[in-house]
This record gives structure tokens, C-alpha cells and sequence, in this order.
């Protein structure tokens, strides 16, 4: 099962990245990890704070379920996995509290959730317990940082709507008459459907241009095979 | 005993897992194609939650007592685990019937994080071991109650021509949006 024989190297560094916050990202393509991606997103700062909190709990977690991908029988590998992942957790959370309390206390009980977010889990079922260590801690590095840049754009649409602030800071001015319902639950709901229905849009809109560009491709190959047989 | 009535209501209707507090979101939006189904993911949720609230309020106890409070998220998650994979066992060994319509949905339940979600919302509350169950069986039913709303409105909208883009998962994430603004008028109510 080992798909990185060769030397690892910057191509497919970069490749692993573009295909974790883009291609793959874990919130609006795949359309994992909604709890927190609803919940902790109502402003830029909470957003950026859980993306990151995700994203260190993903990479070593990732890092370690590989290092010891050898020794995890397989019939208790779920637990296995969910007691490393729930060990950095409650070290990320420690962390968090001693040195960013202001956040810690608006995540609240999301940090410890980290633990059944199922980006966590569905990476290291599907990608670290077959792979080496490097490419496993680039692929929690790329997926985390995927699901930052989502949280970071609803965070930014909601708080926008919501508040008329970025980070805390007016953008409108005094007379701006924000639409609160963007920070509650139901504008939450709302825009994360709008954000995913035009991922969706733009994802067709590019295959039906890769489509156009193949089919013309072939009919220039097609062409020129013509030519040859005269 | 009011007391734990008010609980329970607010746990039900106020504050509901899914529309206000976002517990639980991947099986809503995972499990609700079906009102049978949906029907069957949340009565297993809900038996899992109200047990695992009493176990889990027990095992807080005794980390309390050796001053390991920090060591919450880990010994719950394993202890949620460990309970979900004992009441699958015990279910097909002793109640069959009510195994064979709830067996699928057990595996999922240990990443539910309404479950966890629970077990951490009773700690930080500081609820006592009675409003610990009620709380848990409340929060279920809300769940459960969410799920099968959700569910029948899905069903009716497998008929809606929506634009292309918003086919599937956006139509149903903003129809829950319009759900979840019909529940914020019970946040208007004050109790207690």
C-alpha cells in the first residue's frame, strides 16, 4: 500500500497542497466537518482560530497515525486513531486557554469537538494509515489549511452581512443597518448552501471547459491522422 | 422537578441541538434522505445519548476525584466509544428486533458529536446527575424530532427543479436555514 516509493519531492508537495484546498477541500467539495464549519464561523477571528486549532490537531495526528501505521492492528484501528487524535486535542486546548483565552472562551466546547470532526478521522483512515510520515503530515498540512481558507470565507460573508465588520473592525460606518439573522443559526445554514451551490457552479463551469478543450484536441489528433493516410 | 421540566423543554425546543447549537450537523445532513431511516438514526441517538450522559457523569466524578478534570475529552470519547460497541452487542443478543432497525446507524453514532457534545454541555453547565439524563434524553429528542422534520421536507423537495448548481446538498442546507429561522421564534419565549 505504499504509494510514495520515490523520493518525495516538491512537485508533489505542491500538488498535495492544491489538491487539499482546492480540488479536495474538505468543507465545500467534499462536504465534511459541518458542526464546527456552522458553528464557530459567525466571525473572521473565530474561523481563523478553529482553522488553525483543526489544522495543528490534523497534521500531527496525521504524523503520528503514520509513524505507527505499522503497528495498529486493524481491528481496533478506529479507537486507536481516536485516542492519538483526542491526545492533541486536549493539548491544543490546553494551549489554547493558557495563551488565547479570549478565543478559547468564544470556541467553547468546539475545541473538544475537534475530536469527532470527521475531516480528522476520514484522513487518517484513508490517507495517513497507508502512506509514509512526510507525505501524511503535507496531506494534514493542505486539508486543514483547505478547511481554514472555507471557515475564513464564510467567517468573512457572515460577518460582512451580520455585523458589518471584518475582524472586529467597522468596515460601513455608523449608519450601516447590519442583518443580524447572518450571524445566527439560520444565516449560518444559508450561506454555507450558497457558498457550496457556487463551488458547484464554477466546478462545472471548468470540466465543461476541460470537455471543450479535449474534444478539440482529439478532433485536431483526428485530423491530423486524415492527413497522414492521403 | 419544575425544575428539570424547564430543563427538558428548553433542551427540546430553545436551544435544539441541531438549529441553534450545530451539534450533531453530519448525520442531519447524512442520514435525512428518508423519514424511515432518519426516524431510525435518531432513536438510536437518543437511547446512545440518555445512557452515555449517566456514564459519562460517573466517570467525570472520578476524575474529579483525582484532580485529572483535564483528561475529560479523552476518557469520554473512549467511554462513549466503548458503551456504543457494548449496546450493539447486547442489542443483538438480546432485543434482535429492535437491533435489526437500529444495528446500521450504532457504528456512527461514536463520531456523532451531539453525543460528546452532551456529555461536555453537562459538565460546563454543572447539572446534577438526574438533569445530566434528562438533559442528554431531552437534547436526543430534539435531535431526533430535527431529523425527521428535515427529512420529510427533503422528500418533497427530490420533486423541486431547483437551478443546477443547487441541486442536492445547497437546496438542503438552505431549506435547513429556513427551518432553523422557524425555530428561533421559540428563543423568544423566557423560562426559569
Amino acid at each position: 500500500m505504499e504509494n510514495n516509493s520515490e523520493k518525495y519531492s516538491v512537485r508533489s508537495f505542491l500538488g498535495q497542497l492544491k489538491s487539499g484546498i482546492i480540488e479536495q477541500n474538505p468543507t465545500l467539495v467534499q462536504v465534511l466537518g459541518m458542526c464546527p464549519t456552522l458553528a464557530t464561523t459567525t466571525s473572521l477571528t473565530n474561523a481563523i482560530g478553529m482553522g488553525l486549532a483543526t489544522t495543528v490537531v490534523l497534521a500531527f495526528s496525521n504524523l503520528f497515525i503514520s509513524l505507527l501505521r505499522k503497528f495498529i492492528p486493524k481491528q481496533v484501528r478506529i479507537a486507536a486513531f481516536i485516542v492519538i487524535i483526542s491526545g492533541f486535542v486536549t493539548a491544543v486546548e490546553m494551549l489554547m486557554k493558557a495563551y488565547f483565552t479570549d478565543l478559547y472562551q468564544s470556541l467553547g466546547v468546539f475545541i473538544s469537538l475537534i475530536v469527532v470532526n470527521c475531516i480528522i478521522l476520514a484522513r487518517a483512515e484513508a490517507f495517513a494509515s497507508n502512506n509514509k510520515p512526510l507525505p501524511s503530515i503535507v496531506d494534514g498540512l493542505s486539508m486543514g489549511l483547505g478547511f481554514t481558507c472555507a471557515l475564513c470565507l464564510l467567517g468573512t460573508v457572515r460577518e460582512i452581512l451580520g455585523a458589518g465588520t471584518v475582524a472586529g473592525i467597522s468596515i460601513f460606518g455608523e449608519s450601516f443597518q447590519p442583518a443580524q439573522m447572518f450571524i445566527m443559526p439560520a444565516g449560518a445554514f444559508i450561506t454555507l448552501g450558497c457558498l457550496i451551490a457556487l463551488v458547484q457552479k464554477l466546478r462545472t463551469v471548468s470540466a465543461e471547459k476541460q470537455k471543450a478543450k479535449e474534444l478539440a484536441a482529439e478532433e485536431a489528433a483526428d485530423a491530423s491522422e486524415g492527413g497522414n493516410d492521403q | 422537578m419544575t425544575n428539570i421540566l424547564l430543563l427538558m423543554f428548553s433542551a427540546i425546543f430553545i436551544e435544539n441541538f441541531i438549529f441553534s447549537k450545530f451539534y450533531g450537523c453530519c448525520p442531519f445532513l447524512g442520514v435525512s434522505e428518508k423519514p424511515d431511516t432518519a426516524l431510525g438514526m435518531g432513536m438510536a441517538v437518543t437511547f446512545v445519548m440518555t445512557v452515555s450522559s449517566a456514564a459519562t457523569y460517573g466517570v467525570y466524578q472520578i476524575l474529579a476525584m483525582f484532580g485529572l478534570e483535564y483528561l475529560k475529552t479523552i476518557a469520554f470519547i473512549l467511554v462513549i466509544a466503548g458503551l456504543v460497541q457494548f449496546i450493539e452487542m447486547f442489542l443483538r443478543r438480546f432485543i434482535p428486533a429492535l437491533y435489526s432497525s437500529l444495528g446500521i446507524f450504532l457504528p456512527l453514532i461514536t463520531t456523532n458529536c451531539a453525543v460528546l457534545g452532551a456529555a461536555l454541555v453537562n459538565i460546563q453547565n454543572g447539572h446534577t446527575f438526574l438533569e445530566s439524563i434528562a438533559f442528554g434524553f431531552s437534547a436526543a429528542i430534539g435531535f431526533t424530532m430535527a431529523i425527521v422534520i428535515f427529512a420529510g421536507v427533503r422528500v418533497r423537495l427530490r420533486g423541486a427543479n431547483p437551478p443546477k448548481c443547487f441541486k442536492g446538498m445547497p437546496l438542503a442546507l438552505i431549506t435547513a436555514g429556513l427551518i432553523a429561522m422557524a425555530f428561533l421564534g421559540f428563543s423568544g419565549m423566557s423560562i426559569g
